[in-house]
């Protein structure tokens, strides 16, 4: 066997004017894990695609185990022992794992299903894999969809892998039980390509890691040599520093409270049960979870979105009126003048609309503004171009569909209006994904100007790390309930991951939790609410 | 007593040809082709049957049963496969929209009958002169000593083969899509075109195969109501709108071709009822008539608040694939 799993030279692939790949060489060794790493649109992800076949390399020669391939489609990638994991499972939701995991497979008209599932079990406890064969994918969590689709993959006989960005979706002690899997192979002789942008992640897992920018092969390291700080200036080409500016909370007092609010979803099922908490001005409140444990639905309650089957919201106008929003329509909370803004998670489905121009985007929120008939385009143009030279929208101008934006800046589009409106209620709902590390600071930057400047912001992430740098205090769902509320500055990742999974927060951490809370809002008359709520939602 | 055995004996005739279109739509289905032309290529099989059994018989000196029996099969085998083939050209090929062929389908199909039915008529000289007395002897012939056994021998065994081909067809299709290879990779093609295309599947011809072989499975039952039900002669529009009771009856059976043999029992029942109750008037009837669509809807209405996964159409049920640009 050649040292050399995959070796990479010169390749180079194009979409018309774009070159996503420029002359990159990367080698892969036998029975190591690499990371490759690199921004948005570095071009992670069409390199890895020439490897599994989906796309074909324009220039440049690809080696597997010291033989020049071509491979040409995804069959001819899977001969080569070369198996990728997508982001997006392709697996079908009716059908047991074991029935996805032969799918396509030649063998016996027949099906065997008993020896199927004892060769599947024989190659799960191999690797330390946790897997009911039987299962059907619909009762799967995402983190058991995703290790079908790697025992799929080792099933065919792949000693190869590559994974594109596997822990997005995982919580922390899932992550840790994949990579547990993923040295067990790396024992076992297989090589493993991971794509991520999560730096600790990349510290922990990798033997090398490789860095991308701007489709430029820029090299790869040695993991145990390098440190984060250096990663990332190899990945965004100059010193940025990686800590949030996070202001202590100041004059907050209650703005917004949740008491007991239940909201099913159209099965009938209880998509949050039970929800209390106070949210107030002068910080932000994260929320964390697994993704769909009611996180959308929370905020959308909020924003009059969806139908509350029971509890109450309220709302502190800044005159010391307490309005309740519970069941107002959007229409309704707009006519009362609370100056509320929302970042849906969809941003093209909810936020903008994609075929439209910024000056109109601006005007989906301001269209009842201006006089009689006619629509008033100025002011929203005029917006429009503040934004754009606020945040360094990349867009050749305002008159371009939102659509035709690259991710980050669609998201900087859709940020910039909410903030406009000098919102005292801020809801962002993963406001970073999909951006490359000095959008993302941009949007963390925003959001604590937001906070000093005495909005309340509410915002659901998924990284754990950011959450504990950006919030104040961090509020966990579980399965649609509260598991509880922390001080993020003294909570962990694992205590966070236990609180998402378990569904209620580990012993002896609720005193503190309840005491961090009330350092951290001075002497607010909502102390005792917020104690109190913190029990009910316990 | 007599009367519910002849009722039961005349519902299983009547459900069988349902349960030949359901089965073979059942197939088409899974494959995540809707075929609506179902109800058309069922008339274009039992008028293909027809016509070869006629021609053959006209032009032979001593026609056999044995002869006219496999001649009528192959014409309808082939008509139908046409149809089925019609079907999977423009809509797995050229991806056109799949509900506004499959009802073109069924419109042309009803017409392709009733002009040749028309046309033979003609030749045998005039309306309801059809005959092809051999050919229908031999669809029509039952077990000998069995079906002679008193009280239940005609209602266990009063058939032709047709009757007992549908049975083990819709058995043999169950089988074939929960215990082999094959099945399964047409249940992948159904849920989920893409998924199966990476898997390695070849995604066009397992739509082809199974809406072609479904529109036989289907064609049989045309042919069945023509030389079994109706003993070898046409009428226009005779076969009536047994077709789309065929394609309800998918959704009684949710997918299942074995549940869709009881369910084909029940849809004969219904249909038939109103001939059973005495004294309900001929708008009675009519409505009498739609009570296999009112179970029909119950049963959606049914499953869809259970809502369990498996009792689910196919996936990708109606849409077209095509695998996007590399």
């Amino acid at each position: 066997m050649h040292e050399n799993a995959i070796e990479l030279r010169n390749v180079t692939k194009r979409f018309g004017e774009v070159t996503a790949n420029d002359h990159v060489s990367l080698t892969l060794r036998r029975g190591e894990i690499l990371s490759i790493l690199g921004e948005n649109g570095s071009g992670k992800t069409t390199l890895m695609n020439m490897l599994s076949g989906i796309y074909f390399p324009d220039e440049g020669e690809i080696f597997v185990n010291g033989r020049k391939v071509t491979i040409r489609s995804p069959h001819d990638a899977f001969e080569l022992g070369i198996g990728m994991i997508h982001q997006h499972f392709k697996l079908i939701s009716i059908l047991t794992a074991a029935q996805n995991i032969i799918l396509g497979q030649k063998g016996p008209a027949k099906l065997d299903m008993r020896q199927i599932t004892g060769d599947i079990n024989a190659l799960t406890s191999r690797y330390g894999f946790d897997l009911d064969p039987n299962k059907k994918i619909y009762d799967m969590s995402v983190s058991e969809k995703q290790t079908v689709e790697i025992v799929k993959v080792i099933y065919r006989g792949a000693d190869i892998l590559i994974l594109d960005e596997p822990t997005a979706v995982l919580t922390p002690q899932e992550i840790e039980k994949l990579f547990y899997v993923l040295r067990r192979m790396r024992e076992d002789g297989k090589s493993v390509i991971i794509i991520t942008h999560k730096l600790n992640e990349v510290m922990e897992i990798s033997d090398r890691v490789a860095v991308l920018r701007k489709g430029q092969y820029i090299g790869t390291v040695e993991t145990k040599d390098t440190t984060e700080e250096k990663l990332t200036e190899m990945m965004v080409g100059e010193h940025i520093t990686l800590d949030i500016q996070r202001a202590d909370p100041a004059s907050t007092h209650r703005c917004l409270e949740m008491r007991g609010v239940t909201v099913r979803n159209r099965e009938g099922f209880k998509v949050l049960d039970d929800i209390s908490f106070i949210a107030r001005t002068g910080e932000i409140l994260g929320i964390a979870g697994i993704s769909g444990s009611g996180q959308k639905e929370l905020l959308e309650s909020i924003a009059g979105l969806q139908h509350v089957e029971s509890g109450q919201i309220l709302y502190d106008a800044p005159s010391g009126a307490v309005e309740e929003l519970t069941q107002k329509t959007p229409k309704q909370i707009y006519d009362m003048r609370i100056r509320l803004s929302f970042v849906p998670e969809d941003r093209l489905g909810m936020g903008l609309v994609g075929s439209m121009d910024l000056t109109g985007n601006m005007m989906v929120r301001s269209y009842k503004q201006g006089r009689g008939f006619f629509a008033d385009r100025k002011q929203p143009e005029k917006l429009a171009t503040e934004i754009v030279d606020k945040l360094e929208v990349a867009t050749p101008s305002v008159h371009t569909p939102v659509r035709n934006l690259s991710g980050g800046n669609v998201q900087k589009v859709l940020v910039g209006r909410e903030i406009a409106s000098a919102p005292r209620v801020l809801m962002v709902a993963y406001p970073v994904r999909g951006l490359d590390i000095n959008s993302a600071f941009a949007i963390y930057r925003l959001l604590n100007q937001q906070k000093e400047q005495g909005a309340a912001v509410l915002c659901v992430g998924e990284d754990l790390d950011v959450l504990i740098q950006l919030c104040d205090r961090i509020l966990v769902l579980s399965e649609g309930r509260v598991a509880g509320i922390v001080d993020a500055r003294t909570t962990t990742k694992e205590e966070l991951g236990y609180m998402m999974t378990s569904g209620h927060v580990a012993a002896g951490r609720v005193v503190n939790s309840a005491q961090a809370g009330q350092a951290a809002s001075g002497s607010s008359p909502s102390d005792e609410a917020q104690s109190e709520s913190g029990k009910e939602a316990r | 007593m007599n009367v519910l055995l002849t009722f039961l004996h005349q519902a299983i005739l009547q459900g069988i040809a349902i349960l030949f279109g359901a089965t073979g739509e059942i197939m088409t289905e899974k494959s995540g082709n809707l075929n609506l032309g179902i109800p058309g290529i069922m008339y274009m099989g039992g008028i293909a049957g027809l016509m070869g059994a006629f021609f053959y018989e006209k032009g032979a000196e001593q026609p056999g049963v044995v002869p006219g029996v496999l001649i009528s099969l192959l014409w309808c085998a082939v008509a139908s496969a046409l149809g089925g083939l019609i079907y999977a050209f423009l809509t797995v090929t050229l991806r056109a929209n799949q509900n506004v062929v499959g009802l073109a389908l069924t419109t042309f199909g009803t017409g392709f009958g009733n002009f040749f039915g028309g046309s033979i008529s003609k030749i045998a000289g005039g309306v309801g002169q059809i005959s092809v007395k051999t050919t229908a002897s031999g669809f029509q012939a039952t077990i000998p000593i069995l079906s002679d056994i008193p009280v239940i021998g005609r209602l266990l065994f009063g058939y032709g083969f047709l009757t007992c081909c549908a049975l083990i067809i819709a058995a043999a299709a169950t089988w074939l899509l929960v215990r082999t290879r094959v099945g399964l990779h047409l249940v992948a093609v159904g849920e989920s075109p893409a998924t199966a295309d990476a898997a390695g599947i070849n995604v066009n011809r397992y739509k082809y195969v199974a809406t072609i072989s479904g529109a036989v499975i289907a064609g049989f039952g045309g042919l069945y109501f023509v030389m079994e039900y109706l003993g070898g002669t046409w009428a226009n529009n005779g076969f009536g709108d047994r077709g789309w009771l065929a394609v309800a009856l998918v959704i009684l059976a949710l997918w299942s071709p074995a549940k869709a043999i009881w369910g084909s029992f029940v849809f004969g029942a219904l249909y038939i009822i109103y001939i059973y109750i005495p004294g309900v008037s001929r708008a009675m009837q009519e409505l009498l008539k739609m009570l296999p669509y009112v179970v029909t809807i119950l049963v959606l209405i049914m499953t869809s608040r259970r809502n369990r996964p498996e009792d689910q159409p196919p996936a990708s049920l109606g849409l077209s694939y095509f695998r996007e640009e590399r």
